[in-house]
């Protein structure tokens, strides 16, 4: 009898960590160093294969620079083409952002969780964001406007720190027309603006809510989700309706670099997307 | 006529000289030995060809910061206790090629990176070790997405385990459930005795191994031997770890000035993550050459102690040695409960032992549980 050993699988076994050639289509400058890039896949069939819901992202490869996590901007009905709108930060959006149309980066995806969009059908939505916040968003409002009917009362309150830095103003009108009703607020007006000044949070004030009939959706820098959550439970809306988007580093997106663990949730695969009631007792927490 | 083979679940004994026949068999087979060796003052863990590159008379003293080889006067191979390195570093590589890329008209193509991976047999694994291994299972194909590299170094090995016959000052397994006795996860395992080793067959593989080794069943008294040197490793624990209470105690207390109080002493160096058999974080290295015409991507060991870890715009997550020690602390014996149904400790005490400041989390735990702040 040979001593030879069990023969063992030695085909290419797919490789999450790999990501996908995609062309660049479109650049959309949206505020002062963020644009919405409109990427799709260089494979046709990965390209019409492509789907996502509401809240997922991508992982963006620059090729020698590095990879980052970017949540999708545009309307999961037309997954086609790809959009993330990005703000040039560190080193690879930076680089992102000398890149033209017709570039190419990798790009694999998408992860995490979504809004509870199925959930949300029939109640009324309070979606609170600030700054690049609206962009995990965004698709979310798309799929409303898609069946608005389906869903009762929807308030989109927005904040930026200057009038300039708010995104999508271009399709405003288009949203409120739609049936959203849009509030925005600034932290430092300009002469033209003839809004509201002050932060997210207090937007609050300008709204009646049923809390029994309202889910909130929130995604902004978290000092400013904590005092949404904050607004939101002082108007009696339960912990099990409040969803938040995260954010942390992250290498790999699929719960193996260990760099986005908030507690026992890895924010790329328990998250983005969470339900408040179930973080509470880690949420806020001094350097947690 | 050549002698049979022992059944799966057997208990054979070999001379101890019979083991180098087993390593031929395994050589044979195709399979790479790593194994212990004594390398620049310690045990470490690498190819090793026969019997005379194992540590046999050596041991470790081992104690919260210190670790010294010493002579021992039992000529044992496998009486060093816990190597510095555990066996992580063959399955989840610190260093790995993910892909590279070269640009061609003016297009990149993605290349995978080619692995070679050999067949390799693990020698002298000790029950903590397989546990550790049985840990990082969950993490890396226990989930949605499966770790191709760690499958690929994972299903080509053999487990030549080896039962402790005695404890170290940082040992704890006892406390984790986890040894001293090998219960499973191997292919043999031995316990050493002083003339002979008593195997126990763990599977067809193993049975194949012990071909034309003179092995005999073992008897009554031999199983009984092997039994009380097991016996004796149990007996000599003496760190232990409460873990009835976990992982509530630390959840419960994340604000404990306790935390201050490790956080005085720890250098935030990393050794802690990096000797333990579970830790798993990586991050990526990339780099290009000078045109910018081809480049490459690496994963590399990461540690929660690194100050970038947890770094995002606008700021770190966990800015202060507290807050690091703390989310080391409560992931490796709370968080990671959540994660994977299992603790993150197995027990063998390399991060008190190769702590340059010999913090001893079985004693953080307890300072904390004796002041609890709910």
């Amino acid at each position: 009898m040979s001593l030879t050993p069990t023969p063992v699988e030695t085909q290419r076994l797919p490789d999450p960590m790999l990501p996908y050639p995609a062309v660049i289509e479109e650049i959309e400058p949206e505020a002062s160093g963020i644009a919405t890039f409109s990427l799709v896949f260089a494979d046709p069939a990965q390209a019409s294969a492509f789907r996502f819901q509401p809240g997922q992202f991508n992982m963006i490869y620059l090729p020698g620079f590095g990879e980052v996590a970017i949540s999708i901007s545009s309307d999961p009905n037309l997954p086609r083409v790809v959009c993330h709108t990005v703000r040039y930060a560190g080193s690879v959006t930076r680089a992102l952002g000398g890149l033209k149309v017709g570039d190419m980066v990798g790009l694999r995806g998408p992860y995490g969780s979504a809004w509870p969009m199925e959930k949300a059908l029939g109640k009324s939505l309070v979606i609170v964001t600030g700054g690049i916040g609206l962009a995990p968003l965004r698709p979310a409002l798309f799929s409303i406007l898609h069946r608005r009917e389906d869903f009762g009362r929807v308030v989109l309150l927005y904040g930026a720190r200057t009038p300039a830095d708010l995104l999508y103003t271009g399709e405003f009108a288009r949203w409120q027309a739609g049936g959203i009703e849009l509030h925005t607020t600034v932290d430092l007006a300009d002469e033209n603006w003839r809004g509201q000044v002050g932060v997210v949070p207090a937007l609050f004030y300008r709204i009646r809510v049923d809390p029994k009939q309202t889910m909130v959706m929130t995604c902004g820098p978290e000092i400013m989700m904590r005092f949404v959550i904050y607004e939101a439970l002082a108007r009696r809306i339960p912990k099990e309706s409040i969803f938040l988007s995260m954010e942390r580093n992250m290498k790999c997106a699929i719960g193996f670099c260990g760099h986005c663990q908030f507690g026992p949730r890895f924010i790329c695969k328990d998250g983005p997307v969470l339900n408040f009631a179930a973080i509470e007792p880690f949420f806020g927490k001094e350097d947690f | 006529m050549a002698q049979d083979l022992p059944r799966v679940s057997a208990n054979v004994v070999i001379p101890k000289p019979s083991l180098q026949k087993v390593f031929d068999n395994l050589r044979a087979s195709g399979f790479t030995l790593i194994g212990p060796t004594v390398r620049d003052g310690a045990v470490v863990l690498d190819e090793i060809s026969g019997l005379e590159d194992l540590p046999l008379g050596w041991t470790a003293e081992q104690a919260p910061g210190r670790y010294r080889l010493k002579q021992s006067h039992q000529q044992e191979y496998f009486g060093y206790g816990v190597a510095p390195q555990s066996w992580k570093r063959f399955l989840h590589l610190p260093q790995l090629k993910l892909f590279s890329l070269e640009k061609t008209d003016g297009k990149w193509v993605f290349k995978p990176a080619q692995e070679t991976i050999p067949q390799r047999a693990f020698i002298g694994v000790r029950a903590c070790e397989i546990s550790a291994i049985s840990i990082q299972d969950r993490v890396f194909l226990g989930g949605e997405f499966h770790d191709p590299h760690y499958t690929r170094q994972r299903e080509r090995i053999f487990i030549l385990a080896a039962n402790c016959a005695r404890a170290y000052s940082t040992c704890f397994c006892s406390s984790m459930q986890t040894g001293p006795k090998v219960t499973q996860g191997f292919d043999l395992a031995l316990t050493e005795l002083s003339n002979a080793l008593v195997l126990e067959v763990g599977s067809e593989m193993g049975s194949e191994m012990l071909r034309d080794t003179a092995w005999e069943p073992a008897t009554a008294f031999d199983l009984g031997r092997a039994a009380q040197s097991v016996h004796n490793a149990q007996r000599d624990i003496e760190r232990q770890l409460r873990t009835d209470d976990l992982p509530k105690l630390l959840y419960d207390n994340l604000d404990h000035p306790r935390w201050d109080d490790v956080a005085a002493r720890c250098l935030s160096c990393g050794n802690c993550t990096q000797v333990c058999p579970t830790c798993f974080c990586t991050t990526v290295q990339d780099t290009c050459n000078l045109k910018a015409t081809a480049a490459e991507r690496t994963r590399i060991w990461d540690s929660c102690f690194v100050g970038e870890f947890s770094h995002v715009f606008g700021g770190n997550i966990r800015p202060t040695i507290r807050a690091r020690y703390r989310q080391w602390l409560t992931h490796k014996l709370a968080s990671w409960i959540d994660q994977f149904g299992t603790s993150g400790c197995v027990g063998c005490g390399r991060c008190i032992t190769w702590c340059p400041v010999g913090i001893d989390l079985t004693e953080e735990v307890k300072a904390m549980r004796e002041k609890v702040q709910r």
